[in-house]
C-alpha cells in the first residue's frame, strides 16, 4: 500500500487510474475505447496482452530481453491477503525511464499492465494485480532504450491454520 | 542448570519428612533457581503466547519440528535429545521436562504443572523487585487473550484484567485480532499498557473513508513503539504483530486493516528511534515466529534484541544474528505461561554494553501463588467454571497437540468429526496452542474448549475432489516448509483423519505430498469426490461449534476407535534432528 501523502500520492492515484484502463484491455474493450487509448498511448499493445507466457509477452511488447537490476525496486507482499487485488508497486533510480510494465507469470495472460512514463515524470507506479495462484511477479523498467527487471514470488494461499 | 526441589528431596535424608509438608511450605525455601545474579541496569521481562491459560498446565513440547534448508538442525528445529545436547541440559533434569518432549510422561508426575498467572505474578514481582524501581518493564508478545473457553466467551476481557494486575506495560497481538475491531478497541480502552504494532495499516479504502488510525499520515492503525526510561536510559520497544492475520484467519474480522512483515517501514522507524529520539536500545516485541525473526534480524539493522513468539519455541539462549551494522539477538519464549523471559541489559549512552538472558520455567511447585491474582482468577472463572467442570471422558493415553503433522488431540477431533458427520476424511487446523492431558485424568468441557476455543469454530461437511484435497495439503505444507521463512505463516500441518499420505518436506511447492490413501489403503483419485468434514474455515460456515461435536463424541464413550499413528510417512528428512530419535 502506498502511504505517501502530497503531490506524489496524487500522481500515483492518477497512474492507478491508468492501470484500471490497461487491465480492462484484458477483457472486451469496446472499439471506441481502444481507439481512444491508441490515440493517447500512441499504440495499444494488443498483441502483448494476448500472449500467454511471460517471455512471449515481453518479446511482443519490447522485442528484447531484460536484465535483472537492483535499481528496480519492486514492492510486493510475500503472501497476498487477497489474490484478487494484490498491491504491487515499482520505483527506480534509473534515468531516462520511458515505460514500466508488470508481468504475472502464471496468470492466463502474463502481461498485467504497462505504463508509458512521460519525460520529466518521477518513475513510480503503484497498482493492484489480480493473481490466479502463487507465482512470480516481474516488473520491467525501460530506461534509455534498455530493459531492467526485478522479480518477486507472491504466494496466493487458501489460508487458515495459523498458530 | 537449576536444582529442582523434588530432585533435591530425593537426594537427602530429610526428603521423607519434607514430602509430607503442605504445599506453601514446600514452595518457600527452594526457589533459588529464581535468584538471578545481578547484572546491568535494565531488566525486561517477557511473556508470550500464554493463550489465556490462567491456571498451571501440562504442555508437552514437540517431538517433530522439522527445519529444512538453512533452518535444518538449527534452533528452533531441534527436538528431544538433540535439543538437550545443543543447550547443555541434563536429560534427567526438570529443565529437560520443561523445554523438551524427552520422557514427558515419566517427568510430568515428578515435576508437576507449569505456568499459571498467580505463579507468574509472584515470579514477575520478585524479579522486578530485584531490579529496583524504574529499572524494569514487563512486555507481552500477544496471543494473551485467546486459548480458553473463558477468554473466548469474554472476548478477552478477562485477560485484560489479568494483564493489568500482572503489570504488562506493552503488548502486540495475533489472535487478539480475531475478536474483531470493536472488541479489540473496547479491550484496549481498559488495558493500562500500550498495544504496539508497527506493521498494521489501514487499507486504502479504509483510509479514504477516514477510518480511525493512530497516525493518519502513515495509515498506521496502532502506535508503533514506546520509549521507556529504564535505569536512566531510554529503551524503545517496537511492536510487530503477526504479519498474516487476514490470511490465517477470516478476513471479516479485520476488513479495514492490512498487515505484512513491513521490513522497510520497520527499518525507517528504527532509524528514526536511533537518529531522532536518540534511544539507547531498540527492542522488537515480535509475533513473527522464530524463523521469520531470524531472517529479519539479518536484514533490518539497529535492533538490539528481538523478543519473539508465535511459534511457541522455548529457546533457552538467544541466537545471535549478524547484519550490516552489527548483531541482533533473537529469542523465543515458549507458550502457555510455561516460561518467563528475563533480559538484563547493561546500557551505555546510545548502546547496549552487554546482555544476560534467562528463559525461566515457571514451576508452579516452586512458587507461591500471588493471592491477589488467585482471587482475580477465581472471580473471572466463577460464572462459567461450574458449567464446564462436568467430567465427560477419561483418556487412556497422553493427549497432546504439538508435532508438525499430527497429535492425539487432533486425531481425537478428526475422529469425532468423521464419526458425527459420517465423513470419509476430516481436516483439522494445525494450531500450536492447546494443552496436554495426562492419561487416566478425566477431561472436562473446559479441557475440550482449551483445544478448540476460537471465534470461528463452526464445523462443515463438503465434497472435495482428490485433486482439491491434495492442493489444500500442498498449500499448507508450503506454509511450514518454504525454504524462505518470509513465506511461512507459522503453525503446523493441517491434520488429516481418514487419510494417509507421504510428505517430502524438502520438495518444491506443489510436489511435497504424494501417495494419498483412504483408511484401508485405497488410493485417492484426482477426480473422485470425497465427503470431508472440518472446522475453523476462513470461509463462513454454519455447522455446530466443534467443541460441541467433540464433546458429544466423547460423551458417547467411544474416544479412540482407531489405532494411533500419524498416517504421514516422511521422506527426505532422514537424520534431521527436528524428529525425535533422529540426528
Amino acid at each position: 500500500m502506498t502511504t505517501t501523502s502530497g503531490p506524489l500520492a496524487t500522481r500515483r492515484l492518477i497512474l492507478q487510474g491508468a492501470a484500471g484502463v490497461a487491465l480492462l484491455g484484458l477483457g472486451n474493450l469496446p472499439f471506441g475505447a481502444t481507439s481512444a487509448l491508441a490515440a493517447a498511448n500512441d499504440k495499444y499493445p494488443e498483441e502483448a496482452f494476448k500472449q500467454k507466457s511471460e517471455a512471449d509477452a515481453i518479446k511482443a511488447l519490447y522485442g528484447k530481453t531484460a536484465e535483472p537490476s537492483d535499481k528496480v525496486k519492486l514492492d510486493a507482499p510475500e503472501i497476498a491477503e487477497n489474490g484478487g487485488v494484490v498491491p504491487i508497486s515499482v520505483t527506480t533510480t534509473l534515468d531516462k525511464v520511458t515505460s514500466i510494465s508488470f508481468f504475472v507469470a502464471e496468470n492466463p495472460s502474463a502481461l498485467a499492465a504497462s505504463y508509458r512514463i512521460p519525460d520529466g515524470t518521477i518513475p513510480a507506479v503503484a497498482n493492484r494485480l489480480k493473481m490466479a495462484k502463487t507465482t512470480n511477479v516481474t516488473a520491467i523498467v525501460e530506461a534509455d532504450g534498455k530493459l531492467y527487471s526485478a522479480t518477486k514470488e507472491v504466494k496466493v494461499t487458501v489460508g487458515g491454520c495459523g498458530g | 542448570m537449576a536444582i529442582r526441589r523434588r530432585d533435591f528431596l530425593k537426594s537427602t535424608a530429610a526428603a521423607a519428612v519434607s514430602l509430607g509438608l503442605p504445599r506453601l511450605a514446600r514452595g518457600a525455601d527452594t526457589a533459588s533457581i529464581y535468584d538471578l545474579e545481578r547484572f546491568g541496569n535494565a531488566r525486561i521481562l517477557h511473556t508470550t503466547d500464554t493463550h489465556a491459560q490462567l491456571n498451571p498446565v501440562y504442555v508437552r513440547e514437540p517431538s517433530v519440528n522439522i527445519g529444512i534448508g538453512e533452518m535444518a538442525g538449527r534452533p528452533p528445529h531441534l527436538v528431544g535429545r538433540a535439543f538437550l545436547e545443543r543447550f547443555g541440559i541434563r536429560s534427567d533434569s526438570a529443565d529437560a521436562y520443561a523445554f523438551s518432549c524427552f520422557e514427558f510422561e515419566k517427568s510430568a508426575g515428578r515435576f508437576g504443572k507449569l505456568g499459571g498467572f498467580a505463579y507468574l505474578k509472584t515470579l514477575i514481582d520478585r524479579l522486578r523487585g530485584d531490579a529496583g524501581e524504574k529499572h524494569s518493564v514487563l512486555v507481552d508478545g500477544g496471543d494473551l487473550w485467546q486459548g480458553t473457553g473463558l477468554a473466548n466467551i469474554m472476548q478477552g476481557r478477562d485477560m485484560v484484567e489479568v494483564a493489568n494486575l500482572l503489570g504488562i506495560e506493552a503488548m502486540t497481538g495475533h489472535w487478539e485480532f480475531t475478536y474483531g475491531e470493536q472488541a479489540l478497541r473496547d479491550n484496549l480502552e481498559r488495558f493500562k499498557g500500550e498495544f504496539l504494532a508497527q506493521n498494521v495499516f489501514l487499507t486504502e479504502e479504509a483510509a479514504f473513508n477516514d477510518a480511525p488510525a493512530f497516525d493518519k499520515a502513515s495509515g498506521r492503525v496502532f502506535k508503533p513503539s514506546v520509549i521507556k526510561e529504564l535505569g536512566g536510559h531510554r529503551v524503545a520497544i517496537v511492536g510487530q504483530a503477526f504479519p498474516y492475520v487476514p490470511i490465517a484467519h477470516p478476513k471479516r474480522f479485520t476488513p479495514d486493516w492490512t498487515f505484512g512483515i513491513r521490513e522497510e517501514e520497520l527499518q525507517k522507524h528504527v532509524d528514526g528511534l536511533r537518529g531522532t529520539d536518540k534511544v539507547d536500545a531498540v527492542i522488537l516485541l515480535s509475533h513473527n515466529g522464530m524463523d521469520v525473526d531470524l531472517k529479519l534480524a539479518s536484514r533490518v539493522t539497529g535492533i538490539d534484541v528481538i523478543l519473539g513468539g508465535h511459534t511457541h519455541d522455548a529457546i533457552p539462549q538467544p541466537i545471535a544474528v549478524k547484519n550490516a551494522s552489527g548483531t541482533t539477538l533473537v529469542t523465543n519464549a515458549g507458550s502457555n505461561g510455561k516460561f518467563l523471559g528475563v533480559l538484563d541489559l547493561a546500557l551505555d549512552k546510545g548502546k547496549v554494553g552487554d546482555v544476560r538472558y534467562h528463559l525461566l520455567p515457571v514451576y508452579s511447585e516452586l512458587l507461591k501463588p500471588d493471592p491477589g491474582m488467585a482471587e482475580l482468577i477465581g472471580r473471572v472463572r466463577a460464572p462459567h467454571v461450574t458449567d464446564w467442570s462436568e467430567k465427560i471422558a477419561t483418556p487412556d493415553r497422553l493427549l497432546y497437540r504439538r508435532d508438525n503433522f499430527a497429535g492425539p488431540v487432533d486425531e481425537l477431533i478428526c475422529t469425532a468429526l468423521r464419526s458425527e458427520f459420517d465423513a470419509e476424511i476430516a481436516l483439522s487446523p494445525g494450531f500450536r496452542w492447546g494443552v496436554t492431558a495426562l492419561s487416566g485424568q478425566p477431561l472436562t468441557m473446559e479441557d475440550v474448549l482449551a483445544e478448540t476455543a476460537i471465534t470461528y469454530p463452526e464445523t462443515y461437511v463438503q465434497e472435495m475432489t482428490g485433486a482439491q484435497i491434495k492442493e489444500v495439503l500442498e498449500d499448507i505444507c508450503d506454509n511450514l516448509f518454504n525454504p524462505d521463512p518470509y513465506y511461512q505463516q507459522g503453525g503446523d500441518m493441517v491434520r488429516a483423519g481418514g487419510l494417509s499420505y507421504t510428505c517430502t518436506p524438502t520438495g518444491a511447492i506443489g510436489s511435497r505430498i504424494s501417495e494419498l490413501k483412504l483408511n484401508g489403503g485405497k488410493a485417492l483419485t484426482a477426480s473422485h469426490r470425497y465427503k470431508v468434514a472440518g472446522w475453523a474455515s476462513v470461509n463462513g460456515q454454519q455447522g455446530a461449534p466443534v467443541w460441541d461435536v467433540v464433546a458429544k463424541y466423547l460423551r458417547s464413550g467411544r474416544m479412540f476407535q482407531e489405532r494411533l499413528g500419524s498416517g504421514v510417512t516422511l521422506k527426505g528428512v532422514e537424520g534431521n534432528p527436528g524428529i525425535a530419535g533422529q540426528g
